[in-house]
């Protein structure tokens, strides 16, 4: 008889050998008590968030919990039901509204999660005589997306206009076409070259869907996105978006202007074979998403925070993801898994949490400390998480 | 030289870079067990045999490779 867990074992075995070494598992902790944004209580120790993805330093605004608050009271604790049966909730279409006005857009429709989001647009929108063709380093639920539906898939390279004018240049002209991007990539933190590639996709004469999971809030003047900040917002078909991040609740949702969206809450399983969100999490995310559409000192010191510890660990020898700041994100790059978790560990008990990220999530194998910054870390933060780095780096034989 | 016979060569020739350990081809060479690639080494080495033959191997058409002669009888159908 076949053990059906044999298939997990090399990672068993991988897993065994690193916590061996003595270092606790990254993939284990917990926090005991959450202060702010940016501090949290971890193993008993004050600790600075640097791996969260609050960009916007929302969860703990006094409007955003008022509302959440008052939703449990007014409409309880959950919807126990579908989106399209007995699950949408007065909230729910707010929350539709408030994602309307942020992106001046003309339909919204709101998921349970951004996974399920990209999970449901994706799948329903290419059929089998249909063609994906998407980024290689796409987050692992644009993946999910296509496997869970049946279009051909064409991967080009990396950011690669090239590679991926290319590609549609080889597929039949009529062919239904759907291109899928990111505006940030979450490993490295690197944004795509919207400009160029919205415009090949839509010469080639493809639809064009872009993940704005990770800039949604900060990046563009009025948050929208990398797609805003390239101008090329009116050309792109689909946003997907979360509230998981700068939001600061769960959830997911696809943005459109397109006349027939309507009719994807009838076909996107996604959206129908699931419970709607509760009533609290859409109130905490209508009130937080209205308030990031007038966020403009948060973003610029977000940007300044962003660009300052890039500088500044750049500065102190660290290999990063990116030549400059290009989003909240920044990766360093660390020469193996062991580095990689002795490093976290240092800087962990040193009073830092950062994300240790590893294959398959990482492209080229890497393993990346990603440190992922909020409006809300102050300038005397910014420092102290310089000194952290250079004191668990110098530890640890890293620089 | 027949057009099959042409095709194994250039395919053999975008190989030779990515075969790191200097493994013998034949048509029966797996590129998961033999030439030991990952989804990395196989996604670059897809891309330069679409630029050979200026031709698309859909995601979909890979899971079905596993052979270096099953990629070439793919490029065959697919230039034909």
């Amino acid at each position: 008889m076949t053990d059906l867990f044999s298939k997990f074992d090399a990672l068993i075995g991988e897993r065994e050998a690193l916590l061996s070494h003595g270092v606790r598992d990254p993939y284990a902790l917990v926090m005991e008590s959450v202060k702010s944004p940016t501090v949290a209580m971890c193993n008993g120790k004050e600790t600075i968030l640097l791996g969260t993805y609050n960009y916007m330093g929302m969860t703990f605004d006094p409007d955003v919990l008022e509302a959440g608050k008052a939703a449990l009271d007014n409409f309880g604790s959950g919807t126990t039901g579908s989106r399209v049966l007995n699950g949408t909730y007065a909230g729910h279409r707010d929350c539709e509204e408030a994602l309307k006005e942020f992106y001046g857009m003309d339909h919204a429709m709101v998921f349970s999660t951004g996974y399920q989001a990209n999970l449901g647009i994706i799948s329903t929108m290419a059929g089998k005589e249909d063609y994906i063709i998407l980024d290689t380093d796409s987050h692992a639920s644009i993946y999910d997306g296509c496997a869970l539906g049946n279009a051909q898939i064409v991967a080009f390279r990396h950011n690669d206009v090239e590679a991926l004018e290319k590609r549609l240049k080889r597929l039949p002209p009529e062919a239904g076409k759907l291109v899928i991007l990111e505006g940030v990539y979450s490993m490295l933190g690197d944004i795509a070259p919207l400009k160029e590639m919205v415009a090949v996709s839509k010469a080639a004469g493809a639809m064009v869907l872009v993940d704005e999971a990770h800039s949604m809030g900060f990046i563009g003047e009025n948050g929208r996105g990398v797609a805003e900040a390239a101008g090329v917002l009116d050309d792109v078909d689909f946003i997907i978006g979360t509230f998981s991040k700068s939001v600061g609740t769960v959830g997911g949702f696809c943005v459109s202007n397109h006349p027939k969206f309507e009719v994807l809450r009838l076909v996107c399983r996604p959206y129908v074979f699931t419970a709607s969100l509760p009533p609290s999490v859409v109130a905490t995310a209508a009130t937080s998403i209205r308030k990031l559409m007038h966020a403009g000192n948060k973003r610029a010191h977000l940007w300044e925070n962003s660009k300052r510890l890039h500088q500044g660990l750049r500065d102190l020898g660290f290999s990063l993801g990116t030549p400059e700041a290009q989003s909240g994100i920044i990766a360093v790059i660390m020469t193996d898994m062991l580095k990689g978790a002795q490093m976290w560990q240092a800087l962990l008990e040193r009073g830092l949490y950062v994300n240790l990220a590893r294959p398959p999530a990482t492209p080229a194998g890497m393993t990346l400390l990603r440190c992922s910054l909020c409006a809300e870390h102050t300038a005397e933060q910014v420092t102290e998480i310089l000194g952290i780095f250079e004191a668990a780096g110098k530890d640890v034989g890293v620089i | 030289m027949t057009d099959r016979t042409a095709t194994y060569y250039r395919i053999a020739t975008q190989i030779e870079p990515f075969n790191k350990k200097g493994v013998e081809l034949t048509e029966g060479t797996t590129f998961a067990s033999d030439l030991e690639w990952d989804s990395l080494t196989v996604m670059d080495f897809v891309a330069a045999i679409e630029d050979e033959f200026d031709i698309i191997i859909t995601m979909n058409m890979q899971a079905e490779i596993e052979t270096v002669g099953q990629l070439v009888a793919t490029v065959e159908k697919l230039t034909a």
